[in-house]
């Protein structure tokens, strides 16, 4: 697999990444757009230009791993991982359904290439900090990444999970906070407002970098600033956009969970450049 | 009388000595459930979570799908209650290799009250697809269900009290998941019992002895995967059963033998376990006694049994 900084090229596999999506919830007539299309953009940097992984050897203790603790969020994951070849893309028809190996949430023991089990909110920090330990005791200078949405920050366990990243000083550890602004109910600040975000991160411990979530050049740069980072967790706090990239869909709350028709798919995919057959 | 914690602590050292791979966790009570023997000898794969247990299942679940093998210990109520949906989502579901040792399970917690007096942790960990629960009856056998959690793949709940119990077995005790172990042979009445009520079945079977009664006492302390072989040969065997736990009768070791009589060979159950209430501080003597998980309240449970088969044959 071709690994690039190059940012022409990043956008390429995104838009890519973006149709698929689509394509595999519409098929599907459930799963959540908006929140999948507001992370492209870091699963790209991470599986096509920083993390350390293959599919050659995607069960090497020593690799870096990431969790997607939004596991809502799953059809960017499995479109990532497909495009990556950890299984075919013809899989990706199968989202949801009875006996697929792609589950509506991330199910590790089914799925080749995703490594934690989640979908119930709040609960995939914890587990990254205890792959970090893990490698930790092992003594592997590998890295563990976590996307975070910005509702999911609702959940107390997160900032359980913040305060032991901090207390056990996990510079190992890499978060991504997708603060697309918007939850199934409406806007964050209308159901329950989390700011200042980035100072409660910082309070809790945590390294904070504020940038552009859907800018390839500040999300690499941000991974490598991170990494110089040893002695604490680092959280990338990443500004998106609900539903990016589809015009209809951007920053509205109405496509957290909803499947595009096939009007909508047609008129999505026209927008990305994907031709009558996509 | 020995102390089960204690035989946790002690066999838990033992085994990271032989495995570098077992790391413990606890959240703030190590002194108490003796994770802290571990934390002594092997500081550096000892990890207190502080009072979060939502986030120690978690890591715990992330310890596993790094490779180790962790052993999460905090108090039963909080193990199972507090933490109840990471155990499902992050342990369960996934069937991490995730040990959940909790100690202070049930009435005998006493004094506490009962915001500390777990009665519904064995319900709520059996209700878990794919865990394995255990409720051992004494120190020896806390010791050998350490030692099986360890060389098992997969998740398992261990439930300890507080008190020390009697002792039944000695240090050669090995338990296998999922087999029971007959403490006593009847034809009359069958005990079906786990933790501190196996050593009082026992009790109550000699009692019984001396009235010329037959009571076999089976140890079930794997409540799940339940031995149903033996709960189908006692119903068969004896036509009544008696289950015994410091548990309530909602979901626990009851329920779980009734499950399997019910669809397989109906007979007579009475489950004996503490009642479906709130109790109150007290001494665990005192409230032991309250809940009739005596020799006496389990004689008396055995004799109507046994009456109400006389009545299901039409005698």
């Amino acid at each position: 697999m071709k690994r690039t900084e190059d940012a022409g090229e990043l956008r390429e596999i995104a838009r890519r990444i973006r149709i698929e999506i689509l394509k595999m919830i519409h098929t599907a007539g459930s799963g959540h757009p908006g929140g999948s299309l507001s992370a492209v953009e870091i699963l790209v940097s991470l599986y096509f230009s920083k993390m350390n992984h293959s599919t050659k050897y995607a069960k090497r203790d020593e690799r870096d791993k990431f969790v997607l603790s939004k596991g809502h969020a799953a059809p960017v994951l499995y479109a990532t991982l497909a495009e990556c070849g950890y299984f075919s893309k013809s899989e990706l028809a199968s989202l949801r359904q009875m006996d697929s190996m792609l589950s509506g949430h991330p199910y590790a023991p089914s799925t080749p290439g995703v490594e934690i089990t989640t979908g119930s909110l709040g609960q995939g920090l914890s587990q990254a900090n205890g792959l970090a330990l893990a490698n930790r005791l092992n003594g592997y200078g590998s890295y563990v990444y976590c996307l975070l949405g910005d509702g999911e920050t609702q959940e107390g366990q997160v900032w359980e999970a913040a305060m032991t990243a901090a207390h056990y000083k996990l510079g190992s550890l890499i978060a991504f906070l997708d603060n697309n602004d918007l939850q199934i109910d409406g806007f964050v600040k209308d159901v329950m407002g989390i700011e200042p975000i980035g100072e409660k991160w910082k309070a809790f411990g945590w390294h904070v970098q504020e940038i552009d979530g859907h800018d390839f050049g500040q999300i690499l740069q941000a991974i490598e600033n991170a990494k110089m980072v040893k002695d604490q967790p680092s959280m990338v706090w990443c500004h998106t956009v609900k539903g990016k990239g589809v015009s209809f869909m951007e920053r509205l709350a109405k496509w957290h969970g909803t499947a595009p028709n096939a009007d909508e798919l047609k008129k999505a995919l026209a927008e990305l450049g994907a031709g009558g057959n996509g | 009388m020995l102390s089960l914690r204690d035989f946790y602590g002690k066999t838990l050292a033992e085994l990271g000595r032989k495995n570098k791979d077992i790391v413990a966790m606890d959240c703030d009570l190590s002194g108490s459930t003796r994770t802290s023997v571990f934390a002594k000898e092997f500081p550096e794969r000892f990890f207190n979570m502080g009072v979060a247990e939502q986030d120690m299942m978690g890591t715990a679940a992330g310890f596993a799908a790094g490779g180790k093998i962790p052993f999460a210990s905090t108090f039963a109520i909080f193990a199972t209650g507090r933490a109840w949906e990471q155990v499902r989502q992050s342990i369960g579901y996934p069937h991490a290799n995730v040990k959940i040792v909790a100690s202070h399970g049930g009435i005998t917690v006493g004094p506490d009250g009962p915001s500390h007096q777990a009665g519904e942790d064995i319900a709520l960990m059996r209700a878990i697809p794919g865990m394995t629960v255990i409720v051992p009856a004494d120190a020896h056998e806390t010791a050998a269900a350490i030692r099986a959690a360890a060389e098992y793949d997969g998740p398992v709940y261990i439930r300890l009290p507080r008190d020390k119990f009697p002792v039944i077995y000695d240090e050669k005790k090995t338990l296998t998941i999922g087999k029971s172990t007959e403490l006593r042979k009847g034809t009359d009445v069958t005990f079906i019992t786990c933790g501190l009520m196996t050593h009082v079945a026992l009790l109550a079977a000699d009692e019984m002895g001396k009235n010329g009664l037959s009571a076999r006492v089976i140890d079930m302390a794997t409540v799940k995967p339940l031995d149903s072989d033996a709960v189908i040969a006692a119903a068969r065997e004896t036509g009544a059963i008696v289950t015994a736990e410091e548990h309530t009768t909602i979901g626990g070791l009851g329920d779980a033998v009734s499950e399997v009589t019910s669809g397989h060979f109906p007979v007579p159950v009475i489950r004996v376990g503490m009642p479906d209430t709130y109790f109150s501080s007290g001494s665990p003597e005192e409230l032991v006694e309250a809940c009739g998980l005596t020799p006496r309240g389990l004689a008396d449970a055995a004799m109507r049994a046994m009456g109400m088969k006389k009545t299901a044959s039409g005698k």
